[in-house]
């Protein structure tokens, strides 16, 4: 790797945006070894140690990790300065982003040292917050799967916000009256809150369908539609739960989920917990995962509806139904995010609250730009949005005087980033948001 | 190729647009009033379908009872906005700053530019208003002026971030405007913790009050009745209306904004500099949202709390879609919306049906103006066309 030549990753044709999207990173890095440097490490030096703790307190199955605070962000300082002025030599040409994802964590590293070291609790569950990470982002991964499935194929949905909070409601007001305390539990709910769930999913597909109707046979544009869908849903949630909650709260008490430890995985250290021990919204957005990522990218099915996504006349000459292909993949869409929706109430709380998912559709929908119009990609950012979210939460535990409205910014503000294409620009199906009218 | 959705390209005058000849009777008022028949319609079944006590307890009495509530809330919707002196104030009063907001899209839209976010934009140039209401108390032909600007400029600042991030970075403004949305709710929740805008001695997230020179004078002050609230905003929001007609269809500006709106490649290659135009446009329409805001403060609150906005950025959307992105259209819409503010304010009162229903309404009054085939197939007249494609999708 010494000479350039033979170096895979210098491209000689390097576009001007790319040399200057070079030179911010660098900037990036250098600005956060300063911060690092002079402000987390130089205050860290009078402070002791900091405690990760990497098991839950119930099986102390690993050590906590117990560092000192002043020589890991002196370290981690350091270490950034080194990855910003390699980028401003050399460049790390095709890892890039790879690298930006690196010098985030240690940055983020950096910052929790400091925040533990001078707190006064001194110590924080390292594994708390990744579990917390996983479970945040279930919502705005499953949010981010209905908006993959329906933009392959060209429509855009904006609607997710409203296909979650409708799944949110119906699921709360059709398990509540369906189950007992003491019902017999399956796969970690009563057979009422299953119920509850199959009607989320169908109230998600219903919404969907009335998007295809708008955007397909109306022609309606597709924003539009996907935003008045959104404004309804968010009017009739709260005039019923008004209507109906306020006076029966019989309707709006659902048993949440059990975790389901899987035997044997959910025992190993540090992962188990963090990955193994969840309820089944948590498995089901990794199994939607996975399917999506099959069906779309190895079945013929897949090749037909991104097809339709990329070029609807030519998949049309060709013999693909545009139309029906449409329909389907926005409907099973909006069963992902109907799903998605019943999270909030039945895999979390318990209970409706009016606007409960607080704009959680809208970023997943930056969540699938942002993991580039595919299912793996999609969960990716979900988990980068859940961090953000699982981050501020613990800055507040350990109150390092940061107000808790700036904290809450993160994810709104890293969206806004990627959008922008700070992490890297994706193309969008090509036909994403126009109508197709056979002639 | 784009539908526009103010179907006046070529510009007629401000009148004739709105009851002349030339205009399109059918698209601009047959269209929407069948559609907001039609959605108070469907909202009067909701209200007999979610009636739980009929569900519990089904009997052509309670039948009975269950339609007299439906009735009783359509008609308190009407009573409570256009049934008194005080009714009539009161859907001005919510009418101005839906103008405002509703202008602040419109202009948006015919940028090709879909601002979602007037709602933030709104609780910025709410905010600057009370940071200087709260700061001077000068004479007020000195205040009120400057409470204007402040407003304009706090709310233009949170808009152009959205459209410098759209011409630099090509970031989608649907996205950022949302996005921004959130983080304004925040930054005013933590804003009304800090000592610069909290009375002194209090811990709840409110601000100071704003000086009385401030405040925008009551046009019906002199009948000496406090329930008669309407401001001079109403009589701002109308003169902005003119002036957005005017900036559109009378000036090189506006022309500008419209030739962007229906090609940037075309209007590019014409020699107009587009990301100046996209940062513009969102400036200006950030602008107008941050006004509907310093209406919030100034006209009706005196003072911010969190979420003074109360949904009007979010109205504005439907009520540009409604008034077709014409200033008159979106006048003549942002008074029915104020009307159904001031109206669904009596229903809650007078018939324990929720105020959240005008969301609905108004969602229902959208879809079928957007799609007016189906108000075709129902009411079996001929409708014209609808709006079309008026936003552009991430992959344009």
């Amino acid at each position: 790797m010494t000479a350039v030549a033979t170096n895979p990753d210098a491209i000689p044709a390097r576009t001007t945006a790319e040399i200057r999207r070079s030179r911010y990173l660098a900037i990036t890095y250098l600005v956060l070894a300063a911060f690092v440097l002079f402000y987390f490490a130089r205050w860290s030096r009078d402070l002791g140690n900091f405690t990760f703790s990497l098991a839950r307190p119930t099986d102390p199955s690993l050590p906590d990790l117990t560092l000192s605070t002043g020589r890991v962000t002196l370290f981690c300082g350091i270490a950034l300065a080194v990855l910003g002025g390699y980028q401003l030599v050399r460049g790390f040409g095709r890892r890039e982003n790879l690298v930006l994802a690196l010098g985030l964590v240690i940055f983020i590293f950096a910052f929790l040292a400091w925040a533990t070291g001078q707190s006064s609790l001194g110590a924080f569950s390292m594994v708390g917050m990744l579990k917390a990470t996983i479970v945040r982002s279930v919502p705005i991964t499953l949010g981010a799967l209905a908006g993959v499935m329906s933009e392959r194929v060209a429509v855009i949905n904006i609607a997710i916000e409203g296909q979650l909070l409708a799944g949110a409601f119906v699921g709360a007001v059709v398990a509540s009256p369906l189950t007992e305390p003491d019902d017999r539990l399956l796969l970690g709910a009563p057979l009422g809150s299953w119920v509850g769930v199959l009607a989320a999913v169908l109230v998600g597909m219903l919404l969907a369908w009335v998007l295809a109707v708008l955007a397909i046979r109306y022609v309606v544009d597709q924003i539009i539609a996907g935003v008045v869908i959104t404004i309804f849903v968010g009017g009739l949630t709260s005039f019923l739960s008004l209507r109906w909650l306020a006076e029966n709260s019989g309707l709006n008490q659902a048993p949440i989920y059990k975790p389901l430890g899987i035997p044997l995985l959910s025992r190993i250290p540090l992962i188990g917990p963090i990955l193994f021990d969840h309820n089944i919204f948590v498995f089901g957005a990794f199994i939607f995962v996975a399917l999506l990522t099959f069906l779309l990218f190895r079945t013929r099915w897949g090749l037909r509806a991104r097809a339709v996504g990329e070029h609807p006349k030519a998949a049309d000459t060709v013999g693909v139904n545009v139309y029906r292909t449409r329909y389907l993949n926005v409907i099973l869409g909006g069963a992902i995010a109907g799903f998605g929706g019943a999270f909030f109430t039945l895999g979390s709380v318990g209970r409706f609250d009016e606007n409960m998912t607080n704009g959680r559709g809208f970023i997943g929908l930056a969540a699938m730009i942002f993991g580039r119009w595919h299912p793996v990609g999609a969960m990716a950012a979900g988990l980068v949005f859940g961090f953000a979210d699982a981050l501020s939460q613990t800055l507040g535990i350990l109150q390092t005087g940061i107000p808790s409205e700036f904290l809450g910014m993160a994810p709104f503000i890293v969206t806004i980033l990627v959008v922008a294409g700070l992490v890297g620009r994706a193309r969008p199906p090509a036909a994403d948001g126009q109508p197709y009218v056979k002639e | 190729m784009s539908d526009r959705p103010d179907g006046a390209a070529d510009s007629p005058g401000f009148i004739e647009d709105l009851l002349g000849t030339r205009l399109d009777w059918r698209r601009a008022v047959l269209v929407p009033v069948l559609a907001i028949l039609l959605a108070l319609m469907v909202s009067a079944v909701i209200i007999v379908v979610s009636d739980i006590d009929l569900w519990q307890n089904p009997s052509f009495d309670q039948l009975g009872d269950t339609l007299d509530q439906a009735r009783d809330a359509l008609s308190a919707l009407f009573i409570g906005s256009f049934g008194s002196l005080r009714a009539f104030s009161s859907t001005l009063e919510f009418g101005a700053p839906l103008i405002f907001a509703g202008l602040a899209v419109a202009i948006g839209f015919h940028a090709g530019l879909f601002n979602i976010g007037a709602e933030g934009q709104m609780l910025m140039g709410g905010m600057a208003a009370v940071a200087l209401g709260i700061t001077f108390d000068l004479p007020i032909y000195l205040n009120l002026p400057l409470a204007l600007v402040g407003g304009a400029i706090g709310g233009g600042i949170w808009g152009g971030i959205a459209g410098w991030l759209r011409a630099k970075t090509g970031a989608h403004e649907v996205v950022t405007t949302i996005m921004l949305n959130s983080i304004a709710g925040l930054a005013v929740v933590w804003m009304l913790s800090t000592s610069f805008f909290q009375p002194a001695g209090r811990q709840d997230p409110v601000s100071r009050d704003i000086a009385t020179s401030a405040r925008l004078p009551r046009l019906l002050g002199f009948l000496d009745r406090s329930d008669l609230r309407v401001h001079f905003g109403i009589i701002l929001a109308l003169i902005a209306a003119y002036g957005i007609y005017w900036l559109l269809f009378k000036s090189t500006i506006g022309f500008e904004f419209r030739a962007v709106g229906a090609n940037p490649d075309a209007a590019h290659y014409a020699g107009m500099r587009v990301t100046t135009i996209y940062v513009s446009v969102m400036f200006l329409s950030g602008a107008l949202a941050g006004l509907a805001g310093m209406n919030q403060i100034n006209g009706l609150l005196f003072r911010a709390s969190p979420g003074f906005s109360a949904g009007i950025g979010f109205d504005a959307i439907s009520l540009a879609l409604l008034g077709r992105s014409h200033p008159a259209g979106v006048v003549a819409a942002g008074l029915l919306f104020g009307a159904l503010r001031a109206g669904g304010l009596d229903m809650q009162v007078v018939t324990d049906v929720p105020i959240d229903l005008i969301a609905v309404i108004q969602a229902l009054v959208v879809v079928f103006i957007a799609a007016p085939a189906l108000i075709r197939a129902i009411f079996r007249v001929r409708t014209g066309e609808g709006t079309g494609q008026v936003t552009k999708g991430w992959a344009s």
